[in-house]
């Protein structure tokens, strides 16, 4: 069975009706005087998920994880938490816990006293406590620092107290805002794999919120999409990047070449999309069209294939000129300026490392994809 | 070049240590010769003199005459004593009193929002346009006996007769609290205008309620400015003159009321350098412990 993406997953609950949602978001509004930063959401999230809101600034995200943290209380709708209604629980009642994009940490205490913090609250035993804050700080690796403050420690090391912290409390939900947005490229990348170690081994649900397509790519089971106060998608990583079901979707996640146009024939499964300038683009699609109707095709840059001479099917090709090339290492990016003035982006694994008489600028070349490269947007 | 640069890194240090030397210790140096001397009925009032006419001899001869009988007079007359436990301890009262105004006020003032902050801010520091002066005069119209508040108090019917506040201690705390409140203010709003307010919502998170978040975070936090606010309050409250000398009464016993009439009533210059000398050194405690405050908090932020 053909599936989208290359990972086969077990862990699929969303789409188990008997499954209840663990955190379920139900017709919330949220208004901020006459800004409306949420707009009669609904969204279920369940157990044991890695679940990551993705949006721009502005988009509503992190209003919505303060609500369900009990910062913020929705202007409508309700928030239920394993089958409780949380209105009007305080945020110290609520059993979730944060990490904040600032890490929080209380620059007046130790490491241990940071992490001890929420457990002295919860009047556990001081032994408990202590192993407790041992065994935390042994979780994220900094047996050794517990004694020093926070401003003694890296970037790195503070992000991994908040951790601590903020799951030491065993919540039934950690909601993670911006975690790992302070830390330089390489650590976030180490950082992202360690976090989905933890929430395996630890089976908590995250709740993620993030601006970093990539990082919701790869931690995340299900991601949201989200913009001015709703969500556009919510599907696997492969099914938001795979099949966008909106331009904004398309062009968000991930680089995207997007053709404007109108159906010109339907055959069965198989639309064909003319653009202004002429250029025909066949597609599969599981939606109807009509033909007449406007229409926009789009395809991943490496979905593309390039090559000096005219391809033998002859659909879905055309030919340009090399306009810019970038070499990436992993792979190359070319730009294409296609006849019709378009420039798309093609991009190319190095899969191996020398190669002989490569494409170079300025070079009438031809690019062309599959019938099921891409997929057909409504515009 | 290198020459150069260490002279003028050099140079940078000796710029305030030459003010202190110029502004401070040289005065002290004087009153603190003046109280070693004894009194006279001569210009300047006390002797010896030292007549730098006479070289070195002169010099070794005027120490010679050095005594401190002067500091053993102010432990002999009560009224010294007195005088400075009265000081501290008014000193001390109008502390606590303005921190307890001071802190809800720069608290709200940090809890203000971000545009509203300057003209809270403006509003703190605007009574320093007019003079300290003027502006203890004015607490007299007000506190005098038909002075403005009893007008207002007996006007609203809160009181049948007038109430004596002019010229008792209550006056002085007033006046003090009064008038050395922004130095209060101002140190604890900085302390908790640099506080992030997310460590709040963290506690909360972590499951602290909002009271017990207070004194968790925000008050450890605020340590260092209320430090800071109540040496500001307390170190020139103990010195005050102008103070109880306007609104206190007869029975008010400041240091600074004590030194000023030995000084001009009395003329008794060197007993008076005494009484100040003797003042400085039980500052310099507090002062101390400022600066090391100071020392930490400077540490401790980043």
């Amino acid at each position: 069975m053909k599936s989208l993406g290359s990972i086969r997953r077990s862990f699929e609950p969303w789409n188990d009706p008997n499954q209840r949602p663990y955190i379920a978001f139900e017709n919330i509004t949220k208004k901020f005087g006459d800004f409306v930063a949420v707009k009669d959401l609904t969204l279920h999230i369940y157990q044991r998920e890695f679940f990551a809101l993705l949006g721009g600034s502005g988009c509503g995200k992190s209003t919505l994880l303060r609500m369900l943290a009990g910062f913020e209380n929705p202007t409508e709708g309700q928030i239920l938490l394993d089958g409780e209604n949380m209105a009007g629980v305080p945020p110290y009642k609520r059993p979730v816990n944060m990490m904040f994009q600032s890490y929080a940490l209380f620059p007046h205490m130790s490491v241990e006293k940071n992490i001890a913090f929420g457990l002295k609250q919860d009047g556990m035993a001081k032994s408990e406590i202590d192993d407790r804050v041992a065994n935390m700080l042994k979780l994220v690796k900094l047996e050794q620092f517990g004694k020093r403050k926070p401003h003694q420690l890296s970037g790195g090391q503070r992000q991994r107290v908040a951790l601590a912290r903020s799951i030491a409390k065993r919540p039934k939900v950690l909601l993670l805002d911006e975690p790992l947005g302070a830390l330089d490229k390489k650590l976030r990348e180490e950082t992202q794999f360690e976090l989905m170690d933890l929430q395996q081994e630890l089976g908590l649900t995250f709740v993620v919120v993030t601006h970093d397509q990539e990082e919701a790519m790869t931690m995340a089971d299900r991601i949201a999409v989200m913009d001015v106060g709703r969500i556009v998608q919510i599907g696997t990583p492969a099914e938001i990047y795979e099949a966008p079901k909106s331009e904004f979707v398309a062009s968000f996640i991930g680089d995207i070449n997007l053709f404007r146009g109108e159906v010109t024939a339907v055959n069965g499964s198989l639309v064909d999309i003319t653009t202004p300038d002429g250029m025909v683009i066949r597609s599969e699609t599981p939606h109807a069209h009509t033909p007449g109707e406007k229409a926009s095709f789009a395809v991943r840059p490496e979905k593309l294939r390039v090559s000096r001479t005219k391809p033998e099917s002859g659909v879905n090709a055309a030919s340009g000129e090399v306009w810019d090339i970038g070499y990436l290492g992993d792979m190359t990016v070319f730009h294409i300026k296609l006849k019709s003035g378009d420039v798309v982006k093609a991009s190319l694994l190095n899969a191996v490392r020398t190669v002989e008489d490569p494409i170079g600028y300025d070079e009438e070349i031809w690019v062309c994809f599959d019938t099921d490269s891409g997929v057909v947007l409504n515009s | 070049m290198k020459f150069i640069s260490a002279i003028t890194r050099r140079l940078v240090i000796i710029i305030p240590y030459a003010w202190l030397l110029i502004f401070f210790l040289v005065p002290f140096g004087i009153v603190l010769k003046i109280s070693l001397s004894e009194p006279m009925m001569a210009m300047p009032p006390y002797a010896p003199t030292i007549d730098m006419a006479d070289g070195i001899s002169g010099i070794i001869e005027a120490f010679r005459q050095f005594s401190f009988a002067n500091y053993v007079w102010l432990t002999e007359d009560a009224l010294y004593i007195n005088a400075y436990i009265s000081s501290i301890t008014i000193a001390f009262i109008s502390t606590l009193l303005t921190l307890l105004i001071g802190f809800p006020l720069a608290y709200g003032m940090a809890r203000a929002p971000t545009s509203l902050r300057p003209t809270l801010l403006m509003l703190v520091i605007l009574p320093f346009w007019t003079s300290f002066l003027i502006r203890v005069y004015a607490w007299i119209g007000i506190l005098k006996p038909e002075g403005l508040l009893n007008q207002l108090l007996l006007a609203i019917g809160l009181i049948d007769e007038p109430l004596i506040i002019l010229n008792t201690n209550t006056a002085v705390y007033i006046g003090i609290v009064y008038s050395y409140l922004p130095f209060m203010v101002l140190p604890i709003y900085s302390a908790l205008e640099k506080m992030d307010y997310t460590l709040i919502e963290a506690a909360q998170d972590l499951g602290c309620p909002p009271i017990s978040a207070f004194w968790k975070i925000t008050f450890p936090l605020a340590i260092p400015g209320i430090v800071a606010g109540c040496l500001l309050v307390f170190i020139p409250a103990v010195g005050e003159f102008v103070i109880p000398d306007l609104l206190g009464g007869s029975r008010t016993l400041m240091i600074g009321k004590t030194l000023w009439s030995e000084f001009f009533n009395n003329r008794d210059w060197p007993v008076s350098s005494a009484v100040a000398v003797l003042l400085l050194l039980i500052l310099v405690v507090p002062i101390m412990f400022f600066q090391q405050a100071q020392a930490k908090s400077q540490e401790s932020g980043r």
